[in-house]
């Protein structure tokens, strides 16, 4: 079943290096863009080092949105067409047929389940079909580019039509591609539903150059006839896939979508180093002009070329070190301002650098100990680890958690109460915790902290205008000589926060010291006072009562639903 | 040091003097980090039980979008959610009925930002047209939302996110032109500025801390800051990622943070040793991590992935647990409801999807 003769042999080296078609536009593409590379070099030998390493910066394809996932699909293929331990590629034969350079789906499931050593098969499959959805192989008669883990037929995508190739192929190309599909004028070559419609209205679009189109799509199909049966079958499905990539059948997600935010930066990237490119370019003709007058006209001429050849720069990229900063305008040393802000630059690093050496840091134990004690301490609050209290409103299509919470009765469930002794933060949070605690201050008599803290929370929230005259009303009714509710802090802050305060216009973190000050204060002392409290304690204690109540009550009323239902 | 003493020496050799100091201090913190590197967190959690975690099931479909759905928000009241897509629309959900409430329609497209302020009757959206808008939700009877609508900041390039800092009256935002903005919601003044980002920044998070005066942001520098929003200068830095950090999310404690970057790695620093300390990631994991965020407790993390699947990790542990599979399309946001009870998923796929 298994054979291979010299034609097969030419369809696998089709498969590998790709379509070799004169006439087609690629290649036309091609050839203009190896021109303009030469030409590029010549340039860039005549100008000096800083504008070559300049024009080294230029994004290259591995700046793009998605080269990143590319590199990582083409080295997990690359793999797969190993020879000896890649995926099993026959010529299978077929009744009266022979189908070239084909592996079965399950095949490669197989495969791909062993070289990344997973579990479940559907891992495998979703990897399958993601490689299929970028075209990096395909269904051989599917426009649908998935795979099913059965003894469907797929076929590898030559690297000439990878999506890395930072392929836009434009609507013309997709109309020359359609017409030449019905000059073939085979059942398996006919055009799907979709892709007639398609080309009916590229049709009406470009029905000015529709004969050009219909040419070329002549010339195109001609060429492709001189070709060995085997070689075009493979041929023609590729080109197929990569349309299926590019255009993809309605329902179908189109892969080469990029996200916009990515997009953006490389424009402006690209728009940005081109202009400094030119700059400099400009000077060096500046300078060189009196004296080399033969170079300059093919100097600026070039330098045009360049403006327009922007694309083929970016295809030029080779040669430039995928690992470069975005801050790159700082390191070519340019003129004078530009040292001096380095200069900046680098005293900021260096003491950046030596307050982070300064730091107290802890070490990686106790950093995975307070980890674990943390989990630890709110599993119990976590709905995906403990279920609540109540059904979860999502899984069981109930909204009692919602209201029971929404209603705050008195006695609250055990674990809210609980929850306020983990830290001052997490009762302040919760405002039947911040009432309780109130309450408590106010029988101490020292509530004003509480309330100041709180007033400076609110004042750091309030929109700008108003900002100032509630600065000053807090520091008359708190920290003023007179004021009803004096707040105790040290002499220094209350110095600074008046200094601030009567500036004229204070900002919204003028009482910054003294609240660090006060929440101090409340943190080690009241705080801790609270929590050792009767008046806490007792609190607890009615919520635990309530709860084994409401514990009861709840599973028996649970149970009856259920029966009723 | 050397850069006080040296008075006449050209600039040139201050500058080289300088660039060599910050190197010798480079490594002499790479020196001191790797002192207090004892032992990594998977090591540690990997002694803890395997924890039973339940696998999450899909709840609710929010079909309504006729294009990428590219953020999402949940309301306060635990219940709605606010989601922006492509197409310029912003539409407000009962997430429990899976109804469709409020069609708000902006007029630019790749709504990259939203959502709710903390009183839950607030939300800002914003994009492609760098500006920030808020309208009142539920909009006042008999008014269209569209027409409340009202630009409160703009930036130079595409606004990525946005966040209300604990209050209705002011918006923290991140944008393409690589520097991050306190506005004041009433004026629409600039209250600060943050640059530090060498690119866009993509993501912000606010410190779940005390004060609440610290944030986070990640950037296409493959940075994550974190900001003092009372003096605009960034406190911390992580850069260990390799490509662009696309997500940044606080631990409930605070004390660290979690990014997801388009390395397909999650990472964890931690506050407190200055460094990063857990590494979340899979040889067959190979595409992009779009959003990340935290269970209440901490124990699991969740990623949203290019791949079209979101998943959960066990955090301590270093291993994964669950796979939320269903999107069509890659999965930009995911986020936890405010009472951890369920898992909101936004997708290019035009839905939402609430997992529990």
């Amino acid at each position: 079943m298994v054979t291979m003769n010299s034609s097969e042999k030419a369809a696998q080296k089709a498969c590998q290096q790709g379509p070799s078609r004169e006439n087609s536009k690629c290649v036309k593409e091609e050839k203009e863009k190896e021109k303009d590379r030469e030409k590029k070099e010549i340039v860039v030998q005549n100008l000096p080092p800083s504008v070559q390493a300049l024009m080294a910066t230029i994004p290259s394809p591995e700046e793009s949105p998605n080269y990143l996932i590319y590199k990582k699909m083409e080295a997990i293929i690359d793999k797969m067409q190993d020879e000896n331990s890649g995926v099993p590629v026959r010529t299978v034969k077929s009744f009266m047929s022979k189908i070239p350079s084909v592996f079965t789906g399950s095949d490669l499931v197989a495969w791909l389940t062993r070289h990344f050593r997973l579990e479940e098969t559907w891992e495998a499959l979703h990897l399958a079909h993601l490689l299929a959805a970028h075209g990096y192989l395909f269904p051989i008669d599917d426009h649908c580019l998935t795979v099913k883990n059965d003894n469907t037929y797929y076929r590898f995508q030559t690297p000439y039509f990878w999506p890395s190739n930072q392929w836009e192929p434009e609507n013309t190309d997709y109309a020359v591609y359609l017409c030449k599909r019905t000059m073939q004028n085979k059942a398996r070559l006919e055009l799907a539903d979709y892709e007639a419609e398609s080309l009916a209205r590229l049709q009406k679009m470009f029905s000015r150059k529709w004969e050009f189109i219909f040419m070329q799509a002549e010339a195109q199909s001609k060429v492709d006839k001189k070709r060995d049966k085997l070689e075009r079958k493979v041929l023609d499905s590729q080109e197929r896939a990569f349309w299926d990539v590019h255009r993809p059948m309605p329902g179908c997600v189109n892969t080469t979508e990029l996200d916009p935010r990515k997009l953006s930066r490389i424009n402006a990237l690209k728009a940005r180093r081109l202009r400094q490119c030119q700059e400099l370019i400009m000077q060096h003709n500046l300078k060189n002009n009196p004296i080399v007058t033969i170079t300059n006209p093919q100097e600026s001429e070039e330098e045009i070329q360049k403006k327009n050849a922007e694309n083929s720069i970016k295809e030029n990229g080779e040669s430039s070190q995928p690992q470069i900063t975005i801050s790159c305008p700082e390191t070519i040393p340019k003129d004078q301002p530009s040292v001096e802000q380095q200069i900046e630059a680098a005293r900021r690093q260096v003491a950046m650098l030596k307050a982070r050496i300064e730091r107290r840091n802890i070490r990686g134990s106790k950093v995975a100990e307070m980890f674990i004690a943390y989990c630890e301490q709110y599993a119990e609050y976590d709905a995906f680890l403990t279920p609540p209290e109540w059904p979860n409103p999502w899984i069981n299509d109930t909204t009692e958690l919602w209201e029971q919470e929404k209603q705050c009765k008195d006695p609250l469930p055990l674990r809210r109460v609980r929850h306020w002794s983990f830290g001052l933060r997490e009762l302040l949070q919760d405002p039947a915790g911040k009432d309780h605690f109130a309450k408590f201050l106010s029988k101490e008599f020292s509530g004003e902290n509480l309330k100041f803290w709180l007033a400076v929370q609110e004042l750091k929230a309030l929109p700008i205008r108003r900002v100032s005259a509630r600065a000053k009303d807090i520091w008359k009714e708190f920290l003023a000589s007179d004021a009803p509710s004096p707040i105790n802090i040290d002499a220094a802050s209350r110095e600074l926060t008046r200094s601030k305060v009567e500036s004229g216009t204070p900002d919204r973190y003028c009482f910054d010291q003294a609240q660090a000050h006060v929440y101090h204060l409340m943190k080690s002392d009241s705080y801790s006072r609270y929590l050792r409290s009767e008046m806490y304690k007792d609190y607890l204690n009615g919520s635990k009562k309530k709860t084994s109540v409401k514990g009861i009550r709840s599973i028996v009323s649970f149970t009856g639903r259920k029966e009723t239902n | 040091m050397a850069a006080d003493t040296a008075v006449a020496a050209s600039p040139e050799d201050t500058l080289e003097s300088l660039l060599r100091e910050a190197e010798a201090l480079k490594q002499k913190l790479e020196e001191e980090r790797q002192k207090l590197n004892d032992v990594s967190l998977c090591a540690v959690g990997a002694r803890l039980e395997a924890i039973s975690f339940p696998a999450l099931k899909l709840r609710r479909v929010l079909k309504g979008h006729q294009a990428k759905v590219l953020c999402s928000d949940w309301s306060p009241d635990k219940r709605h959610v606010v989601s922006s897509s492509q197409d310029g629309k912003v539409l407000v959900w009962d997430a429990f009925t899976a109804a469709r409430e409020l069609t708000v329609p902006t007029p630019s497209t790749w709504v990259m930002a939203c959502a709710y302020a903390p009183s839950g009757a607030l939300v800002a959206a914003g994009g492609l047209d760098n500006k920030v808008a808020v309208f009142p939700v539920p909009p006042p009877a008999d008014e269209d939302a569209a027409l409340r609508r009202r630009t409160v900041a703009t930036h130079t390039s595409y606004m990525s996110c946005c966040l209300f800092p604990n209050t209705d009256r002011q918006i923290v935002t991140g944008s393409g032109d690589g520097t991050c903005a306190l506005w004041d919601v009433e004026s629409g003044q600039l209250l600060q500025g943050f640059q530090a980002h060498g690119a866009d920044v993509m993501a912000l998070d606010l410190a779940p801390s005390d004060m609440g005066d610290t944030f986070a942001s990640g950037g296409c520098d493959r940075a994550a800051l974190v900001w003092d929003m009372r003096t605009g200068q960034p406190v911390q830095a992580f850069d260990t990622h390799d490509s662009d950090v696309n997500s940044v999310r606080y631990h409930p404690s605070g004390d660290s943070i979690l990014t997801g970057s388009d390395d397909s790695c999650c990472r964890l620093f931690d506050l407190r040793a200055d460094r990063e300390v857990a590494r979340y990631a899979k040889d067959s994991l190979i595409f992009g991590v779009n959003s990340v965020e935290w269970s209440l407790s901490g124990r699991l993390l969740f990623a949203g992935y290019s791949d079209y699947t979101a998943c959960a990790w066990d955090a301590l542990r270093g291993a994964r647990v669950c796979v939320l599979c269903g999107h069509e399309h890659r999965v930009t946001r995911v986020q936890l409801s405010p009472d951890g009870t369920a898992l909101c998923t936004a997708s290019w796929d035009a839905t939402l999807r609430i997992w529990a």
